[in-house]
């Protein structure tokens, strides 16, 4: 009886990411379909499959479209949204806390910093050497930048062992702050048309996507989230504290440093690419620990899968809405994600966990 | 056998633990004892290798604890933490499931430990609930059955478990079980370590007692040699009375309060009343 019911809940876990692989298809061959030159699904997969090699399809302007621009759009939204997700979720399991997220520990704007930092420098010292590396340098350190901030607020918010969120949260807080005081700084000295980077840098942009970047994305947030879901089972050890994880055999320095870099390498390169989208590390766990469970095998794989359609859904939502203009994808987020967190924020302090 | 000699550990400048050492043969159940502070935790921290910074010798089955990795240790002992709080909905039997992570075992077999080990510990009706919907008492339960998971298999070495007060939120006859449990356990070549608070639980279900205070040893020995009055009041500096049960011929302690010597004139008079009445 007890064996029936726990290898269920192991093939629950494999019924559950297939249905959410095949959810996040569904919405990507929707949101190609969307845009002001009208494609359909049908067409889609003929282009597809043309460019696959497999069949032939004109080169006409739905074509044109698709490839150049929605295509590369949508995957590179994938992918940032599967490094949100799943370093959210790897984050709450290593600080052992709901409420966190790249964005309320500090992560992104840590990351941000560090790409802003490249880019100021790199004007002063040379224009033309920054441009031509700009590419480069600014994801090393954002990712640089990510480290060093999941760095300090572990090491303010945890004494002797535990985490004590309140410091974390404000530990954030505080980052958080000098990021945007040399985001403004930068923007201080910026001319009128690079005002439009504030918004990039603080509410994010999904339209700056192109191929190379992808191609840059790609390998790095790959071996994120496959590291990331090797740790399900020693985060689910740390679930029950350090001591406790140590006693199970968990190797915790390690467990915690392997985190912290895999989170920094995926939220760095994000953040470098298309700035801060907050609240979807916070919101995507918590959907899949509420409707299936907190097992970080499940939890782990399932939030970069619906953290890639969450964002797929804001970005629909974000260039749709206001067409032919486009909202900043960082407020679509942002709506849906601050009363959700502020909901969280209550239900811990009834729980008195605060 | 579990043995550490000379075991001294500081926080700071100040001393917890000082030259304390211990032996926990495999098939007996040892009792630590002393007041709060006594610095029962620190030695049982260190026993399991969570605290590193001691002076002093750890070893178990002949190995000494700094050359065992961490997998291969959390094979050969488990470890009861007093209070295990979780933040997230975990189900009682993933919980127990981590028990089984240093193990290489295949999946059916893992599932076979957590059915007897939920059996054992009479959880089977609990599966399914969340972790935080339990009682203190009940999630110790929950706790318990992780550790008895982790070092469960059958082995050609002994294996030790240590308990830090496993019984502090737990009515009288589930204190009882537990204790009955870990006794139990000794038959399967396992040494039980638990620091007790109740002297009678300790009397009643420990072959060996160290009682220690201020982070010394008082006394160490069999029940029956270190149950005394003298030792007793010596360690907890309050006057206890001890006689032996007619029927488990082990001690039973009586704490006793303070002032049992001062008796006032008020008092003399009620007795009298009382008895001439």
């Amino acid at each position: 009886m007890e064996a029936v019911f726990i290898t269920k809940s192991r093939s629950h876990t494999a019924v559950i990411l297939t249905g959410l692989v095949i959810f996040l298809i569904l919405l990507f061959l929707i949101s190609l379909s969307i845009g002001a030159v009208s494609v359909s699904v049908r067409e889609i997969i003929q282009i597809l499959v043309a460019k696959v090699g497999i069949g032939t399809h004109a080169q006409d302007v739905q074509s044109m479209v698709l490839l150049n621009i929605r295509l590369p759009r949508l995957v590179f939204t994938v992918l940032i949204g599967a490094a949100l997700g799943i370093s959210g979720g790897a984050l709450q399991g290593l600080f052992r806390n709901p409420l966190v997220e790249p964005g309320t520990i500090g992560v992104s704007s840590g990351a941000a910093l560090g790409a802003i930092l490249v880019i100021l420098g790199g004007k002063l010292i040379s224009p033309v050497l920054a441009e031509a590396l700009g590419n480069w340098l600014s994801p090393l350190f954002a990712f640089l930048g990510g480290i060093a901030a999941t760095l300090v607020t572990l090491r303010l918010g945890s004494y002797e062992g535990r985490t004590q969120i309140t410091i974390l949260i404000l530990a954030g807080v505080a980052i958080s702050a000098i990021a945007s005081a040399a985001i403004g700084l930068s923007i201080f000295y910026a001319d009128e048309q690079q005002l439009r980077t504030f918004s990039f840098w603080t509410l994010g942009d999904l339209s700056v996507a192109t191929w190379q970047k992808i191609a840059m994305l790609t390998p790095i947030i790959s071996i994120s989230v496959v590291g990331l879901v090797a740790m399900a089972k020693p985060l689910n050890a740390l679930a029950l504290g350090e001591a406790e994880a140590f006693h199970s055999g968990v190797h915790v320095e390690r467990l915690k440093i392997s985190i912290i870099l895999l989170c920094a390498m995926a939220i760095g390169t994000s953040v470098a690419f298309a700035g801060i989208i907050s609240f979807v590390g916070l919101v995507v766990p918590h959907v899949i620990r509420m409707l299936f469970s907190p097992d970080h095998e499940l939890v782990l794989p399932a939030s970069a899968i619906t953290g890639a359609c969450l964002l797929i859904l804001a970005d629909i939502f974000a260039r749709t809405i206001v067409a032919p203009a486009e909202l900043p994808i960082g407020i679509v987020t942002a709506i849906v994600g601050t009363p959700f967190f502020l909901y969280l924020l209550i239900s811990t302090k009834r729980k008195k966990m605060l | 056998m579990l043995l550490a000699q000379n075991i001294s550990y500081k926080v700071g400048k100040k001393s917890i633990v000082s030259d304390c050492s211990i032996v926990i043969q495999p098939g007996e159940f040892t009792a630590i004892v002393g007041p709060n502070g006594a610095g029962k935790t620190s030695l049982l921290r260190v026993l399991s290798h969570e605290s590193t910074r001691y002076k002093g010798n750890v070893t178990f089955n002949g190995k000494n604890i700094t050359k065992i990795k961490s997998r291969e240790l959390s094979a050969l002992r488990a470890v009861l933490p007093q209070h295990t709080t979780v933040n997230f909905p975990f189900a009682i039997e993933q919980i127990i499931e981590i028990g089984r992570y240093p193990h290489q075992t295949t999946r059916i077999e893992n599932e076979r430990i957590i059915c007897e080990v939920l059996e054992l510990t009479g959880l089977s009706s609990f599966r399914g609930r969340a972790y935080q919907t339990l009682s203190g008492g009940e999630q110790q339960r929950v706790q318990l059955a992780r550790v008895i998971t982790q070092i469960w298999d059958q082995a050609d070495f002994p294996k030790y478990l240590l308990l830090d007060e496993p019984t502090s939120s737990m009515d009288m006859a589930h204190q009882h079980t537990l204790l009955e449990l870990a006794k139990n356990l000794c038959n399967r070549n396992i040494g039980v370590l638990a620091i007790l608070h109740d002297l009678n639980l300790a009397a009643q279900y420990a072959d060996n007692v160290l009682f220690l205070k201020a982070g010394a040893t008082v006394a160490q020995g069999s029940v029956r040699d270190v149950m005394t009055e003298e030792i007793i009041e010596k360690t907890f500096a309050h006057p206890v009375k001890v006689s032996y049960d007619e029927w488990t011929n082990k001690p039973v302690i009586y704490s006793l309060p303070k002032n049992r010597f001062t008796i006032t004139e008020k008092q003399i008079v009620n007795k009298n009343k009382y008895v001439y009445e």
